[in-house]
């Protein structure tokens, strides 16, 4: 076998294990001093990393160890924009590692960032169910000890325990399912096996127990009652990384596993994401409406998100990937941006995230309480800036398939979400507060993790090139 | 030789009990070992398909055991967590893990 193909395919996932080594040495054997300089240096690599392996070197499609390992140039722009977001992700951290009780165990967060980063890595370019298991679960056993990071705090063991034992339920349920589409198809291999699905009745009891799986890490609504709890207790970094790039990763991944995989049962699995489309939408919407804590209302918000996500998964085509992977990207930036600030305010003032804190935010600390409100217009989809334009496209992919009333439940339901993402911007900039947030600077990292995120709200929408250079690569049933 | 349908009552008897356990039990190492029932289950199911309908291929057979590994390791992380809370609040009922709710 020709070695020199790995390295040639496989660069991305080399590269980012041998960072995640090297961090793992330069904590052993730094000292008090390199220990400072740790946050500068793994937000350099990071960003060295994204730079390096953003853009596809190959254009065609390969595949290495005999069909386990895919590589896409589609592939590559997912992988990128992964990178990316941990990227924000790490920049908004800094101030709460600097705390005293998770400075000591600061290079633990940058490996289990990275090593969850890697496993989704895996996930998206596998070309076998084993590759996707293993690299399913790299993405989630890391994240177990994330969550459980604050470990003197009781919301965070307790969240930890929330989220360990559900992802432990729902991969028992997937790989159900997935013993059952060996047993009947003969082979894991995903290009192999479509030749074998046909519908019968152990392959539709399959591909709801896989759906099973996959819905619990996207946390769609069946599935989603470890999100809202995972979501508040967790640290708040965990919890903006666990709700953008985690989500992501197993969205993609669904998607290309329900193109390649189960393309001839294409009405069944419509029919099953129709159905959990709606109820994610409408259901979260409900709930967001009366939650008092930020870190719960934006969990219910993810949720309703992820379910316009599955709306470009249910069209199948092309279009429909590159709305996906566009979508992601502008869901990304305006979901880091709201919970950078939360992170900021939390970290500034001893711990305050409930609704009622934020009154009067703008009074004195009218930037991040901007920057918040802009955030919270893209995710709602307000027109000039970002995520109108993402909502646009990925309304317009399931209008094209037919999904006229499912288009229009979800364009009813985005009025709803207007109204509670309103709420938090009344908070900040109408009702009047005695004594609110203290004016607070925060540190050089975190405003610079802002102002990208900032930017990305503002230009993604209106630079049309972006949308163009992922639809050159996108591939649908 | 046993029939393959045997082999299977079992591993879907496995499975079951595994919902139900994790369901019903309210104590944090008895799902643990619910959750256990459930992976343990899916295991004979690979290498039974393996070994009867598939016998040339090994595919299965590997599947199965690196879903032994994933799931020991799984399960480290999870009793370490679960260690976590007995020192947060001396138990590991489940009721008690109620302070964030709806």
């Amino acid at each position: 076998m020709d070695y020199s193909a790995i390295f040639s395919y496989m660069y991305t996932e080399i590269a980012l294990a041998g960072i995640i080594v090297a961090a793992l040495l330069y904590d052993l054997i730094a000292g008090k001093k390199g220990r400072r300089a740790f946050h500068g240096i793994m937000c350099t690599v990071l960003l060295l990393f994204t730079a390096g392996t953003a853009f596809p070197f190959h254009k065609e499609t390969a595949s290495i160890f005999g069909g386990m390992y895919v590589y896409d140039p589609m592939y590559v722009i997912v992988k990128s924009v992964l990178a990316a977001g941990t990227l924000i992700v790490f920049l908004t951290s800094d101030s709460w590692l600097r705390k005293e009780d998770t400075e000591f165990k600061r290079g633990e967060f940058y490996v289990l960032t990275l090593s969850t980063l890697l496993g989704m890595d895996f996930m998206v370019s596998a070309g076998h169910f084993l590759m996707f298991f293993i690299g399913l679960e790299l993405a989630s056993v890391p994240m177990a000890c994330l969550v459980a990071f604050d470990k003197y705090k009781h919301n965070s063991a307790e969240a930890g325990a929330k989220y360990i034992l559900s992802a432990l339920f729902a991969s028992g349920l997937m790989l159900y399912g997935i013993s059952f589409l060996y047993g009947t198809t003969g082979t894991l291999y995903f290009d192999d096996m479509s030749a074998g699905i046909n519908g019968s009745a152990l392959q539709i009891l399959a591909l709801v127990f896989f759906f099973t799986g996959l819905g619990f890490k996207i946390s769609l609504v069946p599935f989603h009652l470890w999100t809202a709890d995972t979501y508040e207790g967790a640290p708040t970094s965990v919890t903006s990384y666990l709700s953008v790039v985690s989500k992501a990763a197993a969205a993609f991944s669904l998607m290309v596993i329900l193109i390649k995989v189960f393309a001839p049962m294409t009405e069944y699995w419509q029919m099953l994401l129709y159905i959990v489309i709606v109820l994610s939408i409408t259901v979260a919407n409900l709930f967001a409406i009366r939650q008092k804590n930020l870190k719960r209302f934006l969990a219910f918000s993810s949720i309703s998100q992820a379910g316009y996500i599955m709306l470009a998964v249910i069209s199948g085509t092309p279009y429909g990937m590159t709305s996906l992977v566009f979508y992601v990207l502008v869901y990304m930036v305006a979901n880091l941006a709201a919970f950078g600030v939360i992170s900021a305010v939390e970290q500034n003032s001893g711990g305050k995230v409930g609704m009622d804190d934020y009154n009067g935010l703008y009074r004195t600390n009218p930037k991040l309480a901007v920057i918040m409100m802009l955030a919270l217009f893209s995710l709602a989809g307000i027109p000039p800036f970002a995520g109108f334009f993402s909502k646009f496209f990925i309304f317009a992919a399931a209008f094209d398939q037919g999904f006229h009333v499912l288009v229009f439940i979800a364009l009813i339901n985005t009025v709803i979400s207007l109204y509670y993402y309103l709420l938090v911007v009344k908070a900040m900039f109408i009702t009047p507060n005695e004594n609110p947030v203290a004016p607070f600077r925060s540190d050089r990292s975190t405003r610079i993790g802002l102002v990208l995120c900032l930017a990305g709200i503002l230009a993604l929408g209106i630079a049309s090139s972006v949308f163009d250079g992922i639809s050159l690569y996108s591939f649908g049933l | 030789m046993i029939q393959m349908e045997y082999y299977l009552i079992v591993s879907t008897i496995m499975m079951f009990v595994g919902i139900y356990g994790f369901l019903t039990r309210r104590n944090l190492l008895a799902m643990l070992i619910a959750v256990e029932l459930i992976l343990n289950s899916v295991d004979i199911n690979f290498v039974v398909f393996n070994r009867f309908l598939f016998p040339g291929q090994l595919e299965g057979f590997f599947f199965s055991l690196f879903a032994i590994g994933i799931s020991a390791a799984e399960t480290a992380v999870a009793i370490a967590i679960i260690i976590n809370i007995y020192r947060n609040m001396r138990n590991i009922q489940v009721r008690n893990l109620d302070k964030m709710k709806w």
